[in-house]
């Protein structure tokens, strides 16, 4: 492609103000409230009809209560209906799940809530395809998050998710900075540790710390397998980069598919996915969550140790900075180049049994909707650094979920796409990167 | 096992729809990755924002078919525009990142509720077929024969859809062979070179993404023509497996984006028919829906093979495609 001698250019000023006006035009669209929304003719006459269905009644007294804004979502499924004059309502679903169903309190009459602690519920089916819900109200007054308090919450999440994100980013970059390779197979190899996981203690019934054990040990042989197996070949023949990307592309695919052939389109959880929350001041984190970022900033500690104390580290340091030049000062570069790739399908494998705890869920493309996000984690960092992209993940984690503050959470990714393009704009190189490495 | 209907609904997709709008968005990939050397990976989005700007343009502006095609290709351009201008100066693999990322913004906005008036979420939109059917020149009544039967609907659509093919094939042929193509060749083999003569290499890598992006815009259009337009369409899947097509065709050619297609379809309808088959005849020792998955696996695999193997695809010349490196 480009040669790596051309200058970088500056951007114009003009272009980020046009980008800056276009995003924040987005954003206002983006707030104006949906204030079309009337009640469907006949409950439920406003969806598409499915096997399944949630309906009841909101009464107040005894009365229904007309125009409630009623919401469910579960799985990935989200709808919403109003009630009719009589309070009654119904919300098909595609699958008989749970699902969590909410009352948009604001469409309630002045000074009436949903009695009990809160206007959602989880709901699940009973035998039949259908579950009546009603719903009672009564006086009173909800005392609804404060927006610091919100933003705590989303703080906290965002880091927990931020840090596990950093675990692949970090392999990703690694395996950047070692051989030049944007391996768009990464997602997969996210994929890979929490089919493991799954595999081990749901199917095999093996206990459950010594399958997350191994599963994460199954990740290194993926990543050691895929080094010896396909890519040490491919640089031996002299592939370049661009085919290099390529050939990852068609793993990534292949991959994807084949999980697909063996689990099929189902999301399965691992065991204990939904524990009780733990309350500390306005955030409620279940222990998963504290063992998850406990997780990730030990293994990131070390990770930061190997490659800053250890020989190894350095060498690949060395080999990232200037390949050539480590080759010639005696570094065996395909062992370094090795131990990179094992470290990198550690870290995917473990980012992605966290990330099934996160969702939650295992599904065959999971690693799918990861890998762009640990593209933006690397690249906003500075590809092929591995402390830019611990950087990088973590800003991705805070803005995915910060956002949901402000935008609907179903555009939360192309948030952190969109922070990606914008820094592109201002800062190529990434946060740590050198201006030297573009052109 | 029914060999007549699976060699029927093979070669039904020598003429369908869909490998038409393949072949056209190959086709546009072919200029910017074949002749530009742009590493594109968010032909789903293009393709995505051509189907959507016909669609949304009948649907909520009422708007003329023939004039809903434009603004589909317009809203292509805009979007090579607003692409290109950060990432065109960067180094390849920036431009693969960042049109990987935008194409799934463009899905993401679609699929999202926000704008369900206009989009339908992510069910998707139809009924905007009324205009591009009333234009149909044939009169009502059956047209073909064996597998390739259709009614005047279905044969106006291909006829259109492979006018448009031809019209995309001849654009990029001619463009080619004049000045502009040597000089985006010449960009594709050695960027300082071609600086160095004064050219601006920048707008012309523009120029390829934009003329690139208004033939791929053009393949969504014929994509949605026969039925809906559905978000779930626009995965990266759709990228990548127009990048199998373009590989195997051959990427610096005029036509082997076409071949790849049908190539690509015939063997993906073959499969598809037959392997469900063999495993329902117990011949497979696995589910049809495992069998439906397996032609996915292999579409991976080919992929990689072709890379490593023969990176100039079928109709290509290796000595061409020195700058894959």
């Amino acid at each position: 492609m480009s040669s790596t001698t051309s200058r970088v250019r500056r951007v114009q000023p003009w272009l980020i103000v046009v980008m800056g006006a276009l995003l924040a035009a987005a954003m206002v669209f983006l707030s104006a409230p949906g204030a079309f929304a009337s009640a469907p003719d006949t409950p439920g006459g406003d969806q598409e009809a499915t096997d399944f269905y949630f309906g009841g009644v909101i009464t107040f007294e005894e009365v229904g209560v007309a125009d409630v804004t009623v919401s469910v979502s579960g799985g990935g499924f989200e709808a919403e209906t109003i009630t009719d004059a009589d309070g009654r309502w119904r919300l098909y679903v595609p699958e008989k799940e749970t699902y969590t169903l909410t009352v948009d309190e604001s469409t309630l009459p002045d000074g009436v809530i949903v009695d009990g602690d809160s206007a959602s519920q989880e709901i699940e089916f009973g035998l039949t395809g259908s579950k009546i819900v009603n719903l009672f109200l009564g006086e009173g007054e909800r005392v609804t998050q404060s927006f610091a308090d919100q933003l705590m919450v989303r703080l906290i999440n965002g880091l927990n998710f931020g840090l596990l994100l950093a675990l692949a980013a970090m392999g990703a970059s690694l395996i950047y900075g070692t051989t030049g390779l944007s391996n768009f197979a990464h997602g997969e190899m996210v994929t890979w540790g929490a089919l493991m996981a799954l595999v081990l203690t749901s199917f095999w019934s093996v206990p459950f710390w010594l399958g997350i054990v191994i599963a994460v040990v199954m990740g290194g042989v993926l990543g050691l397998a895929l080094d010896a197996g396909l890519w040490r070949p491919l640089r031996r023949r002299g592939l370049g980069i661009v085919q290099l990307m390529i050939v990852s592309i068609g793993l990534s695919l292949a991959l994807r598919y084949v999980y697909q052939y063996f689990i099929g389109g189902r999301t399965y959880q691992l065991p204990g996915a939904s524990p009780a929350p733990i309350q500390f001041g306005p955030v409620s984190l279940s222990y998963i969550d504290l063992i998850s970022m406990g997780v990730s900033i030990v293994v990131i500690l070390f990770v930061a140790y190997f490659l800053l104390g250890t020989r190894i580290g350095k060498a690949t340091r060395a080999i990232s900075d200037n390949p050539q030049l480590a080759s010639a000062s005696g570094i065996n570069v395909d062992r370094v180049v090795r131990i990179v790739w094992v470290l990198a399908g550690v870290l995917a494998a473990l980012s992605g049994i966290l990330w099934a705890y996160f969702r939650p869920g295992v599904k065959w493309d999971m690693g799918t909707q990861m890998l762009l996000l640990i593209f933006a984690a690397i690249t906003l960092g500075g590809l092929g650094t591995a402390f830019g992209a611990l950087i990088g993940a973590i800003i991705v984690g805070l803005v995915v979920e910060v956002s949901t503050l402000w935008i609907p959470s179903d555009l939360k990714f192309a948030g952190a796409l969109v922070v990606l393009i914008l820094i592109l704009l201002v800062r190529p190189q990434g946060l740590l990167g050198r201006k030297e490495r573009l052109g | 096992m029914d060999w007549g209907s699976i060699l029927s609904n093979t070669l039904s997709y020598l003429l369908s729809p869909v490998t038409i709008a393949y072949a056209l968005a190959a086709t546009g990939l072919a200029v910017h990755f074949g002749y530009a050397g742009l590493l594109n990976f968010g032909m789903a989005g293009f393709m995505a924002l051509g189907g959507y700007g016909y669609a949304i343009a009948i649907l909520s502006f009422g708007i003329p078919w023939w004039l809903a095609i434009i603004v589909g290709l317009l809203a292509s351009a805009v979007f090579a525009l607003i692409l290109g201008i950060p990432t065109l100066r960067l180094r390849a693999d920036y431009l693969a990142i960042v049109t990987i990322a935008a194409a799934e913004i463009v899905r993401l906005l679609f699929t999202t509720q926000v704008f369900d008036a206009f989009t339908n979420s992510a069910d998707g939109l139809g009924g905007y077929h009324q205009g591009f059917r009333d234009a149909n020149p044939f009169p009502p009544g059956t047209y073909g024969w064996g597998p390739w039967t259709f009614n005047e609907t279905g044969l106006w659509i291909r006829v259109f859809g492979l006018a448009m093919l031809a019209l995309a094939i001849l654009l990029v042929w001619s463009l080619m062979r004049s000045p502009w193509g040597r000089v985006l060749k010449g960009i594709r083999e050695d960027e300082d070179a071609v600086r160095s003569l004064g050219k601006n290499v920048f707008a012309y890598k523009m120029q390829a993404l934009v003329v690139g992006g208004a033939i791929g815009a053009m393949g969504g259009i014929v994509y949605v023509l026969p039925s809906a337009v559905v978000p779930s369409s626009y995965t990266t899947s759709l990228t990548f497996f127009l990048w199998t097509i373009l590989l195997l065709g051959g990427a610096a050619t005029v036509f082997g984006p076409s071949l790849g297609a049908l190539i690509f379809w015939l063997v993906l309808a073959f499969l598809g028919n037959l392997l469900p088959e063999l495993a329902d005849a117990g011949i497979l020792p696995m589910s049809a829906i495992q069998a439906g998955t397996l032609r996915y696996i292999l579409v991976g695999v080919a992929l990689m093979v072709l890379v490593i193997f023969m990176p100039q695809g079928i109709l290509g010349n290796k000595k061409e495609m020195t700058f894959v490196k």
